[in-house]
């Protein structure tokens, strides 16, 4: 019996598990050491989970473009932070404009809402080109080849908008009803993050409707079950793929203008960062799971506000936050060693296995 | 058989890929009429010497290579000549970042044709991109590395072919330290870096200066470049109280610090201080309205500081470009340039046939030899690490974070050291 039992324990097994008490020794070490410190307050708590809940739906709304076309393609679109950064870049000339006549600060509502439409669109179609030019005709090719063009689009994208505007950055302007603080339920907020958190959470609402309960949604699922098996039962695969990308595309031109609303800055590079971390998220969540993408959004950027101060100042280190990313990406590997799918990728992993 | 070809494959490898390094120690050069002990640049008659620059030429910190870029190109302008030959300044961007100035050193450093190079911008370019130039041969003169560290006595030999004519951070950090100290009267203050060389180094003068003067410092903090989400790292700020924040890093993250820092509970009130690597109309942009007030930490650039040659270059500039300089470093990459072209007249010798032979060695000791060179910005003398400069730091504050009126001096006005 021990013979057994000795025999199934592997080397490796012994180094993840080490890997795993120790991590788990540092994270409760730190955090046991930050609170006994009481060195801040429980209104910096609360105004890091603040931060970190509307970073977190930026990354959520991006990481649904993701883990969509995951769903579906079983392919990670590497252009999608591009994607991302169209919508922001475009919504910026109609936001200047509105900004310069002065039409931002005496309508802001509809100004905000037109640049919304505008950054949506533009995303949407980007997402729609990028589809038809660079991934439809690859269809059924090996894997690897359409992760290559994604990666290729990725950079046409970056340096087409590098070329058409430049290299600078762009200052986006600001609406006076935007700025300053408001009070929900007690807890202080900027207005600009009780935008972000408030939109995201209806457009995660609304798309999460979309795909349960309306007919192009079904036939989204059907496709993402077994696409023969959908286009034998009459669903135009092609179509749904380009509904696919087209609606994930709008949700990060959404997400485009909202980071702009919080960042206030534009750039034709700035989309890397956040969409290396969207793409973290839907991983993190599960990917190919929609509600799997808004939990890693919203827990990546918990970690990231919260974690560095949380773990790293109890452990003395200084200047925690430029660790701020190594953090992050600690718990993602802890939360797919525990859950190698994901938070809610159980089901799917099940089922492609 | 098989197994020992893997061996003599790997150790060929091995061989092939250092061999050059060891291999570009040359022994000494003879070319023409001069020897050197690490290399002779020979140009031919009539055919031009080859200056380089290396700066950040694009992405968010570009105004700071395109202001020392118009420098050098004007200096071109007014000098024509060097030892009877044109002068021809070709260049690369640097990226203000590691990686792109190890690249921009490289690609530099394989054209056997360039004399010298001035360079770079960002001393984070500087650390792994000089000694690369140096193991070519090319001496470079920087107009705007700041950090201590390039001169620091124990830089190490990599760094032999290094000058720059821009102040030491040691110098702008005490002056900044001074100014909170002493002007502002403020005895609480927090700092933030990016983890570059010279943010880090000036952050450390700026705290360790300000503390022997009696104040304290609540917390240093550091950031990557790439961040934008600051509030995080100001809320942890917050929870020392500190009165002012000093963050001597660049335009983009500097204008994220900027705009998010009196958004933050517990800092509404606090004074921003940056340093000369976001003194630029770039920041206004990035910064928008939360620059109103700020302040600066940069070289003085007014005409009482720089005298009557100043203006007449300013005048140059404003024909040439149509607009006001976009950094405060054009000045110094001037002076560089007219080191240069001041220690290659000393240095080069010339054949019968009217070539021109310059020793890579020689120039490099004729720049270092600099002594009383009136320039721009003041008179350079250079000290037996590379600092050449003569550093007159003064303190600016922004009034208005219009970028169309960007006028340093009146806006930001220079505020200290008070003129009696």
């Amino acid at each position: 019996m021990p013979r057994g039992w000795l025999q199934r324990i592997s080397i490796v097994d012994l180094y993840l598990w080490a890997f795993r008490l120790v991590v788990l020794f540092v994270l409760i070490y730190g955090t046991v050491g930050t609170v006994r410190a009481a060195r801040y307050g429980p209104d910096v708590w609360m105004d890091l989970l603040v931060f970190g809940l509307s970073q977190g739906s930026i990354y959520a709304l991006i990481a649904l473009g993701y883990t969509m076309v995951y769903g579906i393609l079983r392919m990670i679109n590497f252009a999608h932070s591009e994607v991302f950064m169209s919508g922001a870049y475009v919504g910026y000339y109609v936001a200047a404009a509105f900004g310069r006549s002065g039409y931002l600060d005496r309508n802001p509502l509809v100004s905000l809402l037109v640049v919304l439409a505008v950054a949506m669109t533009t995303s949407a179609v980007v997402a729609l080109l990028v589809e038809r030019i660079a991934y439809r005709p690859l269809r059924g090719a090996p894997r690897l080849v359409p992760l290559i063009t994604a990666i290729g689009a990725s950079f046409f994208l970056q340096y087409t908008f590098r070329g058409f505007f430049g290299s600078g950055f762009q200052a986006y302007p600001e609406a006076a009803v935007l700025r300053g603080k408001l009070v929900v339920a007690g807890i202080p907020m900027l207005r600009t993050q009780a935008v972000v958190i408030v939109a995201s959470v209806v457009m995660l609402l609304v798309l999460y409707l979309f795909v349960m309960r309306t007919r192009t949604g079904t036939a989204m699922r059907a496709v993402s079950e077994d696409m023969e098996a959908a286009a034998l039962m009459g669903i135009d695969v092609d179509r749904v793929i380009a509904i696919t990308f087209f609606v994930g595309g709008a949700m990060a031109g959404a997400a485009g203008l909202l980071y702009a609303l919080v960042f206030k800055q534009v750039h034709f590079f700035m989309g890397f960062i956040p969409g290396i971390k969207a793409f973290t998220a839907a991983v993190l969540g599960g990917i190919g799971n929609i509600p799997g993408a808004m939990l890693g959004g919203v827990f990546l950027g918990l970690f990231e506000s919260v974690g560095p101060i949380l773990v790293l100042d109890g452990l003395g280190i200084v200047a925690p936050y430029q660790l701020r990313d190594v953090i992050a990406f600690t718990m993602l590997v802890m939360v797919l060693i525990f859950r190698p799918s994901g938070i809610l990728g159980e089901r799917l992993a099940a089922k492609k296995a | 058989m098989k197994r020992v070809k893997l061996p003599i494959a790997l150790l060929v490898a091995i061989l092939l890929v250092t061999g050059p390094y060891y291999a570009t120690t040359a022994p000494a050069a003879t070319l023409g009429p001069v020897t050197d002990p690490i290399g002779v640049v020979k140009v031919n008659r009539g055919q031009p010497i080859v200056i380089a620059y290396w700066f950040v030429i694009a992405g968010p910190d570009a105004s700071l290579g395109i202001d020392t870029r118009r420098g050098v190109e004007i200096a071109i302008d007014d000098k024509k000549t060097v030892a009877g030959h044109p002068i021809k300044l070709i260049g690369e961007d640097s990226g203000c970042n590691a990686e792109g100035g190890t690249t921009a050193a490289t690609k530099l450093a394989a054209n056997k044709a360039i004399v010298a190079a001035i360079g770079s911008n960002c001393s984070s370019e500087a650390v792994p991109g000089v000694p690369i130039l140096w193991k070519a041969g090319i001496v470079t003169v920087s107009p705007s590395n700041t950090a201590p560290i390039l001169t620091d006595p124990k830089r190490g030999p990599g760094y032999d072919g290094y000058l720059r004519t821009a102040h030491n951070d040691k110098v702008q950090g005490r002056v900044a330290a001074q100014f909170v100290y002493h002007y502002l009267g403020l005895r609480k203050a927090a700092t933030i870096h990016d983890g570059s060389p010279y943010a880090e180094g000036l952050a450390n003068v700026f705290a360790d200066v300000f503390k022997r003067l009696g104040g304290t410092i609540t917390s240093q903090e550091a950031i990557s470049p790439t961040d934008t989400d600051m509030r995080p790292v100001l809320t942890k700020i917050a929870a020392g109280k500190p009165q002012l924040i000093y963050y001597p890093i660049f335009i983009a993250a500097g204008g994220f610090v900027t705009r998010q820092a009196k958004e933050v509970a517990g800092l509404e009130k606090v004074k921003l201080m940056g340093a000369d690597g976001m003194f630029s109309p770039d920041f206004m942009k990035a910064a928008g309205d939360a620059a109103v007030g700020m302040y600066h930490s940069s070289p003085d650039l007014s005409p009482e500081a720089l005298g009557p040659g100043y203006k007449v270059f300013l005048e140059k500039h404003q024909k040439k470009y149509g607009e006001k300089p976009l950094a405060p470093f054009h000045p110094h990459a001037y002076d560089a340039a007219m080191m240069i072209f001041a220690a290659i007249e000393k240095v080069a010798k010339k054949d019968a046939a009217g070539n021109t032979y310059i020793g890579r060695k020689a120039l490099r000791d004729a720049l270092y030899a600099t002594k009383n060179f009136k320039g721009l910005t003041g008179t350079l003398t250079c000290d037996k690490y590379g600092d050449c400069a003569d550093p007159k730091i003064v303190i600016y504050q922004t009034l208005s974070a219009d970028p169309a009126k960007w006028d340093p001096g009146n806006n930001p006005k220079k505020i200290w050291p008070v003129k009696k």
